[in-house]
C-alpha cells in the first residue's frame, strides 16, 4: 500500500509538473483515487513539490471536500440550505440515516459510503438536493432515498445511479445529469438567440482600448453582487504593469439561493467563453481561467469539450481568427466546497494552490493578482455581458433596464413560491411585480442577494431591484407566511460560522457568537438587551472583518432586526430574579462531579 | 530619499513618508494605534482588527492601508474604541486565556491591550473550547489555549528562520496552529534561538525554565500601559 501510494503520489504530482501552485489539483486527484489525503500522502506530496508538509496540510483542511481521515467510496453530501430545509430536507436526512445506518459525518462500517451535509449546492430550485460524488440527484424524497441507497449498494459507482434526465445540456451524454435548468423568463441579452463569435470579431477589430470604452460607454458593471464598473477593472487592469496578465472567471456561486451561472455554465459556456476571450484581448491576458465550484464537477466534461471545440476552430490557440498575435487559452480549475472562494481574492490564492484566505488589499487583483500578476477577475454573468454588448453595441445594452443600472439580470428564485428558477428580467423591477411573476404574493419576507443580502418585509415590497436601491448578485428567496425569520436567520448564521476562513476575529468568532445569541432567542430564554447586543456585535463585525464575506455576514440577524422586530421583541422577556436563563447549575457542576465522584448536596436539581 | 506624505489622525496632521502604511507613520509621530498581530519586522498580517481606523469615512486596518497625501483617519473614537473593545472580548472567549496564573502576564499584548481598552472581563459568554497543548519539545513549549491566530510565529520561521514550523490548519472557528510534523512538535527543527519563539504576543508558544525569570510585577506592561513607548516618541 505505502509504496504503491508512494508512487502514484508521484505519478499524480508529476502529471501536474510537481508546481506548488498546482497544489488544488494534485490534492483533489490524490483525494479521488486514495478517498482521503493522510499524513502519509501529504509528506510525500510535499517532498515532491517542494513545500512544507504542513502547507499541505493547511490547504487540505481547508476545503469541505478535501479529508485527512479516509472517506467511503461514495461521498453523499445532502444540501442541507434553508431553502433545502423548507422542501423537507431533514426527513430526507433521516431516511438517509436510517437506510445507511449511520449518522451524518460518518462512513458506513464497510468503508463504503460516507453520509455529509452540504451547505448550498446550487440546487435550491429543485430541492431538497444531494450530491453524490459528482453526481447531482434533485427532488429527493423518503421514497427516493430508499431507491438510491438500494441502488448504490449494487455497484458503489454514483455514475451508475438510475436518473431521469434533466433539460437542454443536461441531457447530453457527456452530462448525463437529472438537473433541469428551470429557465423561466429569458430576457434579451443572456438568453435570447444571440449571433455566436460576432462580439469577439467586433472586439478583434478594435483595439484593446476601444473594445474597453465599448464596454465602459455600455455602463456594464459587475453581476457578482459589488457592482464594480467592468469597463474601469480592464482599465486597471490593462494599465498595471507585469509580463503577464490573466483573466480568471469566478464561477464559485456559492451564495445560498443562487443558481444562475450553473444554467449559464449549462446552456451558454460559449458565450462566457467568448467573453473570457474578449476580455483576454481587452486586457493583454494570453490566459483564463475559469474557476469552477467543486459542487458544478458535473459540468467539467461538458466545458472541457466546448473549450476543445473552440481550440479547433482557432477561437482559442495562436493567432484568434487570424488576429495576429492575439494568443489566448482557457483553463479550469476546480474549487473543493468553500464559499469563501467566491471572493475574488480568496479565489486567486485557490488557483495559487493556497488555503482560500482572501489577500491582504491594496494591491487589488489589478495591480497584482494571480501568482502577483495584473488579473482581472470577473463574474460568469459579467462577462456574458461583455460578449453580448461586443455583439450589439453599447447603446442596445444601455437602453435596457433602469438608469442606473443597465441591462438585465439573471435571478435565481427559490423558496416559497410556484415557479422556483432562473428569471431573466431587466434592473429596476419592483420586488413586488417580481412576487407576483414567480407566484408569491403572500409572502412574509424576501431574501434579495442571499443571506449577505438584506430580508425585507411587504413595507418594502415597492422597492426596486438595482445597483441603488436593492443590489443583488442573483439570489432571492421568498418566505411563506408561516415561516420563522428568527429560525432562518440562524441557520443563515450557521452557514456562515461553516465558512468563514477564520482569518480575521471579527468574522471568526462574531458569527458565532450571533448563531448562540439567536440559539438562546429561539430556545425562549432571551433578554431584552440580547437584542442590543446583536445589534451592536453586527455592526462590529461589519465594520472590522476583512473581505467582503465578514463586512456583510451579520446581515441575515441585522435586516431581520430591523425589518421584522416585533418577531424577536416577543421571544425575549426580562429575568427580574437576576439570574442568567441559560445558567443551569446542574450542567456546570457536571464535570467537577464526576472528578470528584460525589454530588453536590446543595444543587441537587 | 522617499516622497513625504500629509495627512491626519483625529484632526492632528502627521507627516509620513511614501509607502508607509498608517501605523508606521503614526509610530513615528507618536500616535499609538492600538493592535494585536502586527510586529514591526514582519509583513502585516491584518488579521486581528483591533487597529481598524476610518480612513476617509471608510473602515480599514491601519496595519495594512498605505498612507496617502490628504486622508482623513480617525482613530481615538468611541465607536472605534467600542468596536476594539468588542475583538478583544472575542480573542478571549474563543480560547482559554487564564491572566491569573499564565506566565506570560505582564509581558502579555493581549492583556496589556485589554488593560489599556479598559476591559476588566469580556461581556460576551466563553466558548470554553478544547485545545492541544504541546510539551514535547525539549525547549519550547507550545498551548493553544492562548493562541489569537496572529501568524507572527507562521510568518517568522517561513520568511525568517526559513523552517516553516508552523501553519495554519483548518478554517472558521476550527482554524488553529499546526506543526511542520506529524503530530508533535519535538519532530520539527524549531530551536529557542530561532525567531518563530520569540515572537507570540500571548502564552502560546513558551520557552522553558524561563518562565518566571522576570517576577511578576516588573513585566514590561506592569508599569505602563502598552501603547506609551510609541506616545512617548511625541515630539
Amino acid at each position: 500500500m505505502s509504496e504503491n501510494l508512494q508512487s502514484e503520489i508521484k505519478v499524480i504530482c508529476q502529471a501536474y509538473g510537481n508546481d506548488r501552485t498546482k497544489m488544488m489539483d494534485i490534492v483533489l486527484s490524490v483525494q479521488q483515487k486514495f478517498g482521503q489525503v493522510s499524513s502519509e500522502a501529504m509528506d510525500l506530496i510535499a517532498k515532491c513539490v517542494n513545500c512544507y508538509r504542513v502547507e499541505v496540510e493547511g490547504v487540505v483542511s481547508f476545503y469541505a471536500f478535501l479529508s485527512k481521515n479516509p472517506k467511503g467510496k461514495v461521498v453523499i453530501r445532502l444540501c442541507n440550505d434553508v431553502v433545502d430545509k423548507m422542501a423537507g430536507a431533514d426527513a430526507v436526512a433521516d431516511a438517509f440515516k436510517k437506510e445507511l445506518g449511520i449518522d451524518f459525518g460518518q462512513t458506513t462500517n464497510d468503508g463504503k459510503i460516507t453520509l455529509e451535509y452540504a451547505p448550498c449546492i446550487g440546487m435550491c430550485d429543485q430541492a431538497p438536493a444531494a450530491l453524490i460524488n459528482d453526481e447531482v440527484i434533485t427532488y429527493l424524497s423518503t421514497d427516493k432515498v430508499k431507491e438510491i441507497v438500494a441502488d448504490i449498494k449494487k455497484h458503489y459507482d454514483p455514475s451508475k445511479l438510475k436518473h431521469r434526465l434533466g433539460d437542454g445540456n443536461n441531457a447530453d451524454d457527456i452530462v448525463h445529469s437529472c438537473v433541469h435548468n428551470g429557465i423561466r423568463k429569458k430576457g434579451p441579452v443572456i438568453f435570447a438567440d444571440y449571433k455566436k463569435e460576432a462580439g469577439l470579431k467586433n472586439a478583434l477589430a478594435m483595439s484593446p482600448v476601444e473594445v474597453i470604452n465599448v464596454v465602459k460607454t455600455a455602463r456594464l458593471r459587475g453581476r457578482g453582487g459589488a457592482g464594480f464598473p467592468t469597463g474601469m477593472k480592464w482599465q486597471f487592469t490593462r494599465g498595471a504593469a507585469g509580463e503577464k496578465k490573466f483573466i480568471l472567471c469566478n464561477g464559485d456561486e456559492g451564495e445560498p439561493g443562487t443558481f444562475k451561472d450553473r444554467v449559464i455554465l449549462t446552456e451558454r459556456a460559449d458565450l462566457l467563453f467568448e467573453g473570457m476571450t474578449i476580455a483576454g484581448y481587452a486586457i493583454g491576458a494570453q490566459a483564463g481561467i475559469l474557476y469552477l465550484r467543486g459542487e458544478y464537477a458535473y459540468l467539467r466534461k461538458l466545458l472541457e469539450k466546448i473549450l476543445k471545440e473552440r481550440r479547433d476552430k482557432n477561437l482559442l490557440g495562436n493567432n484568434i481568427f487570424g488576429k495576429k498575435d492575439f494568443n489566448f487559452d482557457i483553463t479550469i480549475q476546480m474549487g473543493a466546497g468553500a464559499y469563501i472562494c467566491g471572493e475574488e481574492t480568496a479565489l486567486i490564492s485557490s488557483c495559487e494552490g493556497l488555503r482560500g484566505d482572501p489577500k491582504t488589499r491594496p494591491p487589488f487583483p489589478a495591480q497584482k493578482g494571480y501568482l502577483g500578476y495584473p488579473t482581472a477577475v470577473n463574474n460568469v454573468e459579467t462577462l456574458c455581458c461583455a460578449a453580448r454588448i461586443l455583439e450589439m453595441g453599447a447603446a442596445w445594452f444601455a437602453e435596457i433596464g433602469s438608469k442606473g443600472s443597465p441591462s438585465t439580470k439573471l435571478l435565481s428564485i427559490s423558496g416559497d413560491c410556484k415557479q422556483p428558477g432562473v428569471y431573466e428580467l431587466p434592473f429596476g423591477i419592483k420586488v413586488k411585480d417580481l412576487l407576483k411573476e414567480v407566484g408569491a404574493e403572500d409572502a412574509q419576507a424576501v431574501l434579495i442577494g442571499g443571506p449577505s443580502g438584506q430580508i425585507i418585509g411587504p413595507n418594502d415590497y415597492n422597492r426596486t431591484i438595482c445597483y441603488d436601491d436593492l443590489a443583488t448578485g442573483g439570489a432571492v428567496v421568498v418566505f411563506g407566511p408561516e415561516r420563522n425569520l428568527i429560525k432562518i436567520a440562524a441557520e443563515y448564521m450557521e452557514f456562515f460560522v461553516e465558512e468563514s476562513c477564520g482569518y480575521c476575529t471579527p468574522c471568526r468568532v462574531g458569527n458565532v457568537l450571533l448563531k448562540k445569541y439567536l440559539d438562546k432567542i429561539l430556545a425562549g430564554k432571551g433578554e431584552p438587551q440580547d437584542l442590543d447586543l446583536l445589534q451592536e456585535l453586527g455592526e462590529s463585525i461589519k465594520t472590522t472583518s476583512r473581505c467582503g464575506l465578514g463586512q456583510t455576514s451579520p446581515n441575515p440577524v441585522l435586516t431581520t432586526l430591523k425589518n421584522f422586530r416585533p418577531l424577536y421583541e416577543n421571544k425575549v422577556k426580562k429575568y427580574p430574579d437576576g439570574m442568567q436563563p441559560t445558567f443551569d447549575i446542574r450542567k456546570a457542576l457536571a464535570d467537577a462531579e464526576k472528578i470528584a465522584n460525589r454530588q453536590s448536596v446543595i444543587y441537587t436539581k | 530619499m522617499s516622497k513625504q506624505i500629509t495627512f491626519s489622525i483625529d484632526g492632528v496632521e502627521v507627516k509620513g513618508k511614501e509607502g508607509q502604511t498608517i501605523l508606521q507613520a503614526a509610530d513615528e509621530a507618536g500616535i499609538y494605534i492600538p493592535r494585536l498581530c502586527y510586529m514591526e519586522g514582519l509583513i502585516p498580517h491584518g488579521s486581528c482588527r483591533v487597529c481598524t481606523v476610518i480612513v476617509n469615512g471608510k473602515p480599514q486596518a491601519a496595519c495594512t492601508q498605505p498612507i496617502a497625501e490628504g486622508m482623513t483617519v480617525e482613530n481615538d473614537t468611541p465607536e472605534l474604541k467600542e468596536h476594539r473593545r468588542n475583538i478583544i472580548d472575542m480573542l478571549f472567549i474563543e480560547g482559554n486565556h487564564f491572566c491569573m496564573f499564565c506566565e506570560k502576564s505582564g509581558n502579555c499584548e493581549l492583556q496589556a491591550v485589554a488593560y489599556r481598552l479598559g476591559i476588566l472581563s469580556p461581556k460576551f459568554p466563553y466558548f470554553f473550547p478544547k485545545k492541544d497543548i504541546d510539551a514535547t519539545h525539549p525547549d519550547i513549549f507550545l498551548d493553544l489555549n492562548r493562541c489569537i491566530l496572529c501568524g507572527r510565529c507562521v510568518e517568522a520561521s517561513r520568511d525568517v528562520d526559513h523552517k516553516g514550523v508552523f501553519e495554519f490548519v483548518g478554517r472558521g472557528i476550527n482554524k488553529k496552529i499546526a506543526v511542520n510534523a506529524e503530530a508533535n512538535l519535538k519532530d520539527t527543527n524549531l530551536a529557542a534561538t530561532d525567531k518563530a519563539a520569540d515572537v507570540c504576543p500571548v502564552g502560546t508558544i513558551n520557552k522553558k525554565r524561563t518562565a518566571f525569570a522576570i517576577p511578576i510585577g516588573k513585566r514590561l506592561y506592569d508599569t505602563k500601559p502598552i501603547g506609551s513607548e510609541i506616545e512617548s516618541r511625541k515630539k
